[in-house]
């Protein structure tokens, strides 16, 4: 499981956790993230998040 | 043949979102190009979305900062020149004025932004507003917080509503004075601005709509400090913190000087060319073929294709349907307004503050929307049917 970061606002996406209030299930792989989701905090696109090591 | 102006560095003129994510976007283009980065500011790369919800994601000014001029000029290779204005341009020559002296460039990209529309207030304490835009700005505004109780917002906008929501989580007292009737009355139809109001009032914000502040008056020394505002309905407020959330314009002074073709904002088509041969702009400053959108989605997608162009692949915006959400955790809400002066009505479905406001023209074809509360999780359904930006005036 990969963690991705909004390059505008710093949010995480966690695949273990997904997104359950856009009704992304956990364990959703960034790539099968919707195309057209949106940053929850700052509201860009899928292509201005950065995959990221976090520990 | 390499010429001297090709030599010359790229200049960005800013190091907001605009000039940061030009920045990041070029050199997954363009590792070696020369970049000369200057700013007015102190180059600190921040999160300007959260300048309106700090309190929210508790963070203050320094939680902001994501990094520092140094670690950007390094990551990035770019020669930052922080504390710097630009003073007037030269497009026939390629050349800037920075101070006393005149820089060359290759291509210069214009990322200024744009400014808080100024008040013309009378009143001892008019000169003790602030306006929220920028770092600095949030981070003098902080500062008065402290100690404060009663926080005044005017404009019950966008960033006004955003800002009244952080309080209420902060700890303040919120009063919120606009003109308009209802909030964010060019975002949403009056169904959804007065279910977001309710939310908000229902936390806690005191709202004053169709009337203005007239004055502000320094609440005599002696006495607890803050300030009066006198409305022009009549009534008077005490509040010890003033914020002015009217709105932005865009910076266009020096380009139009410079004989740049000005409009709302400068003026660039959807390559982000500005009526001078390599002179570009980009964000809040920037009116791209037509379109004034002082939202981030719009200022990345340009970023994404003007990044292509300056490294000689030369790309074009098309601005998609792009939902602007409204950071009130109260009442979360999401809006992609109908162009301005469209044909067709709203329709609505509410439950409660829940509200799915629906723009259709008269052949029954969407062309905007405002969502809140559970509702707000259709915007990128509702998106999809929506005609682009920039087809939708041709």
């Amino acid at each position: 499981m990969k963690k991705w970061q909004c390059v505008v606002c710093g949010l995480i996406y966690d695949e273990a956790e997904g997104w359950p209030e856009d009704g992304i299930e956990p364990g959703t792989a960034w790539n099968d993230v919707p195309e057209d989701w949106l940053c929850p905090d700052c509201g860009v696109g899928k292509e201005d998040f950065e995959m990221i090591e976090i520990d | 043949m390499t010429t001297a102006s090709e030599r010359n560095p790229i200049v960005i003129v800013g190091s907001g979102l605009a000039g940061y994510s030009l920045v990041r976007e070029l050199r997954k283009h363009d590792a070696d190009a020369p970049i000369l980065l200057v700013t007015a500011d102190d180059g600190t790369s921040y999160s300007k979305p959260m300048l309106s919800n700090g309190f929210g994601k508790g963070k203050d000014a320094n939680g902001l900062a994501q990094a520092t001029q140094y670690s950007m000029a390094e990551q990035f290779d770019l020669h930052l020149m922080p504390h710097t204005w630009v003073t007037a341009l030269n497009p026939q020559a390629h050349q800037v004025l920075l101070g006393d002296h005149w820089q060359s460039y290759s291509k210069l990209v214009l990322a200024w932004g744009a400014e808080v529309v100024p008040l013309h207030l009378a009143g001892s304490g008019s000169g003790s507003v602030y306006s929220i835009n920028d770092l600095n700005d949030y981070r003098a505004f902080r500062a008065a917080l402290t100690g404060a109780e009663c926080v005044a917002i005017m404009g019950a906008g966008l960033i006004g509503c955003e800002f009244a929501n952080d309080l209420l989580l902060g700890g303040y007292q919120v009063e919120v004075i606009a003109p308009s009737a209802t909030v964010m009355p060019t975002l949403m139809p009056e169904q959804a601005a007065r279910a977001l109001q309710n939310e908000l009032e229902a936390l806690g914000v005191t709202f004053h709509l169709n009337t203005q502040v007239d004055r502000i008056e320094q609440v005599p020394a002696g006495a607890d400090g803050g300030v009066t505002l006198a409305l022009t309905n009549g009534r008077h407020l005490q509040a010890d913190v003033v914020i002015s959330a009217v709105g932005l314009r865009p910076r266009t002074e020096l380009a139009q000087q410079a004989g740049l073709a000005v409009n709302r904002g400068i003026v660039v088509n959807r390559a982000l060319e500005t009526s001078a041969p390599d002179v570009y702009a980009l964000g809040d400053c920037a009116e791209v073929d037509g379109q004034l959108l002082l939202y981030v989605m719009p200022l990345m997608a340009s970023a994404r294709a003007l990044a292509k162009t300056l490294s000689g692949e030369r790309s074009e915006v098309l601005y998609p349907a792009m939902p602007v959400m409204i950071k009130t955790p109260c009442c979360p809400a999401a809006v992609n307004p109908p162009p301005v002066g469209a044909e067709g009505h709203w329709q609505v479905e509410q439950d409660g503050n829940h509200v799915k406001a629906l723009f259709n023209n008269p052949e029954g074809k969407l062309l905007g929307f405002a969502l809140t509360g559970r509702f707000t999780m259709e915007k990128q359904a509702l998106s999809r049917q929506l005609p682009a930006l920039h087809n939708a005036a041709s």
